[in-house]
């Protein structure tokens, strides 16, 4: 692992475009700290609607801290303090008068390992509708579980058994269920944390195959460990390194023509 | 020598280590299981003749007559059933003739005997003007001689001859002891029963349950899902834990100062004996409760938070019903702890001799554990079978809660 001496230095202003026209969400330098410890530094970014965004970068660089800001995940964290300026439809999401449980209503989560309820099938789904008061009705409640199971590409293979437990489903199963749980509240804004990297091959790709498809409804920023995931589900990539933002642009040219060296170094497995 | 022979060589010593181990274990399980074994044996040999009792046949005269009555009387408050009683005794026995014989006559038979006679009659008045057999108790000595066949010094041989003329008649007979399960305590051995003691226990443990359950599980949730990090809720911690080992008749002297000396409420009642206790086993179920919700996933957590639950959706829906098996281990574990209390209800008055059954939370009563302390003191033979068969009550108590524990775990453990 042969790193340049310069190259800490090079890490200052981010590579490429950070910008996109009218963003679902868009972030103004971003710090977070844990405790006295900063783990991002100065990150902007935006989020284009319809779009999927990867967020790729070596372990620990910051990819899970900053996108829990996204929906205020971190607020969970006592020790966690978010600065900068952060929006959703020009809303600021660190507001006093946000509600950060409506904006995870907005901004629904997907978790690098699946997190099913020890519930049924059918009330993993209906949970957050029911929670919200979505559904004025049974008949409506059905419509929703199923119309989130359809979305998420498990109906078929569940349709006979909505009431056996979800933490019965396979693993790649089980994160579709969460897909399925996160997409029935109808969010705008969908984050995914390494939502594959807990699954086989085969799951993985049908979970791409979905990513690729909710795009049509949702904005989406993904993170991941996976370039070639990154580079087959996402319209741009974000390359994080120790907490900054080194380069963004379309994913096309992140891949094939790298601006910044540590992105550069990192695509071509130098380090990672 | 190779490196695979070296290896073969500290296999086999590795090998008889592990066979070594597992002798020592398996040597301590026996050694626990057999003082179980001992004890258990113990108890039950020496708590079984307490679960039979003697019975003898009296041929009562329901008349007038002996009963000091008005011919055609339909009240009998007046009547003399003592008289009626030894009457019957006598009559048993025409050749006993001196005053100081028949004492020692009458003394063979219980002092419930009269009681019995007139609760015969005051459930079936139709029996009056009639001689009918009544079934009535022995006095303890003569059950207890009856119960082991070896003689005492409480009863001479005149006596004793008495106790083989009824035996050779067919007039005695052993029964299952009911007495012992429907009775409190009481002076006469033969008739105390653990019936007072039971209830006396149930409530205390009732209003411990009550109190103690829902403050412990809120306090653990607040402190483990709320509560803000920071020195206070540290000091709180230390205290809770220290709490838990604080010897419990301290407890008992706090119950007294506070409870009854300060609110000014009654002493000797379950009420207070189960606030006691609940101060006694709150820290065990905080301390176990928040083991339980640390336990849970904080994927969980993060799930229902990530669909827009709120922090206390969140606790309430998710975490403390996944926690709920552990919190119920360990609230069972501190039931069991104040079924078996006995220091901390001496200094509320709970060891008073009480001989109605309690009826609710603010009459007087006592425990199991104390009704076995009081017993185990008292000098007559009759009193070591009662005190183990208490023993056995209050540990089969013990395994009810156990049950109704494990079935509840199982009823929320979701094993899926
Ligand atoms: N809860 C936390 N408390 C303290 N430090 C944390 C916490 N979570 C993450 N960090 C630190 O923040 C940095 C970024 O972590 P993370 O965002 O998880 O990285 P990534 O997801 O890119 O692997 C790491 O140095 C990590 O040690
Ligand atoms: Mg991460």
């Amino acid at each position: 692992m042969a790193e340049k001496p310069d190259m800490h230095q090079a890490l200052g202003e981010t590579v490429g475009d950070i910008f996109v026209d009218n963003p679902k969400m868009s972030t103004r330098n971003t710090n977070v700290f844990y405790g006295e410890k900063q783990a991002i530094h100065n990150v902007s970014l935006d989020f284009g609607k319809n779009s999927v965004v990867a967020l790729i970068g070596p372990s620990g660089c910051g990819k899970s801290t900053f996108l829990r800001c996204l929906n205020r995940m971190n607020d969970t964290i006592p020790i966690c303090r978010v600065e900068g300026d952060l929006k959703l439809d020009d809303e600021d999401i660190y507001a006093k008068d946000m509600d950060p449980v409506l904006l995870r209503a907005r901004v629904g989560m997907v978790f690098q390992k699946p997190n099913p309820f020890p519930k049924s099938i059918y009330d993993n789904v209906a949970y957050g509708a029911r929670l919200h008061g979505l559904a004025r009705t049974r008949a409506e409640l059905d419509e929703i579980v199923v119309s989130s199971l359809q979305r998420a590409g498990l109906f078929e293979e569940v349709k006979d058994r909505l009431q056996s437990p979800g933490t019965g489903l396979s693993g790649g199963q089980q994160q579709r269920l969460c897909i399925a749980r996160t997409i029935a509240v109808s969010p705008e804004v969908i984050l995914m944390d390494e939502p594959a990297s807990a699954l086989d091959p085969i799951a993985t790709a049908i979970i791409e195959e979905l990513i690729d498809e909710l795009r049509s409804k949702y904005t989406i920023a993904i993170v991941t460990h996976s370039m070639q995931q990154a580079a087959r589900v996402s319209q741009r990539t974000a390359y994080f390194h120790m907490g900054r933002l080194v380069e963004v642009g379309e994913t096309n040219q992140i891949f094939t023509n790298p601006q910044h060296e540590l992105t550069e170094n990192y695509i071509t497995g130098r380090f990672g | 020598m190779t490196n695979t022979d070296r290896i073969k060589q500290s296999l086999a010593k590795r090998y008889k280590r592990e066979r070594r181990f597992q002798w020592y274990g398996r040597a301590a399980v026996f050694a626990g299981f057999a003082f179980l074994v001992v004890l258990m044996l113990d108890i039950f040999t020496k708590a079984y003749p307490a679960f039979f009792i003697h019975y003898v046949k009296l041929d009562v005269a329901y008349t007038a007559e002996a009963l000091d009555l008005e011919e055609g009387a339909t009240e009998f408050d007046n009547a003399n059933f003592r008289g009626a009683t030894r009457d019957a005794i006598y009559a048993l026995f025409p050749e006993v003739s001196k005053r100081k014989d028949k004492r020692d006559l009458a003394k063979l038979f219980s002092s419930e005997a009269e009681f019995q006679v007139r609760n015969r009659l005051l459930n079936n008045p139709s029996l009056f003007g009639s001689t009918t057999s009544v079934w009535v108790l022995l006095d303890d000595d003569v059950d207890s001689y009856l119960q082991s066949g070896s003689k005492t010094a409480r009863l001479n041989e005149t006596q004793l001859a008495h106790v083989q003329t009824l035996q050779d008649a067919g007039r005695i007979e052993r029964r299952f002891n009911t007495v012992f399960f429907s009775t409190g305590d009481s002076r006469e051995p033969e008739i105390a029963g653990v019936l007072g003691a039971t209830m006396g226990s149930i409530f205390t443990v009732t209003v411990c349950l009550l109190v103690a359950f829902p403050i412990g599980v809120l306090a653990a949730v607040y402190l483990e899902e709320f509560a803000p990090q920071n020195r206070w809720v540290d000091l709180i911690e230390i205290n809770i834990n220290n709490l838990a080992a604080v010897p419990s008749i301290v407890f008992g002297l706090l119950g007294l100062a506070v409870f009854i000396n300060f609110f000014g409420m009654p002493r000797s009642a379950p009420v207070v004996g189960g606030l006691v206790l609940a101060l006694m086993t709150l820290p065990t179920i905080i301390i176990s409760s928040r083991s339980a919700i640390k336990a849970v996933p904080p994927s969980i957590r993060e799930a229902a938070l990530g669909v827009g639950a709120s922090k206390m959706q969140t606790v309430f829906q998710h975490v403390v019903p996944l926690a709920m098996p552990g919190i119920l281990t360990g609230t069972i574990i501190g039931m069991a702890q104040a079924l078996g209390e006995t220091a901390p209800l001496l200094m509320i008055g709970m060891v008073a001799f009480i001989v109605d059954i309690p009826q609710g939370f603010t009459d007087s009563a006592t425990v199991l554990p104390i009704q076995i302390y009081l017993w185990a003191d008292s000098p007559e033979r009759t009193f070591v079978a009662k005190t183990s068969a208490a023993i056995v009550v209050l540990l089969a108590f013990l395994v009810c809660m156990n049950a109704l524990a494990v079935f509840l775990r199982k009823k929320f453990e979701k094993n899926w």
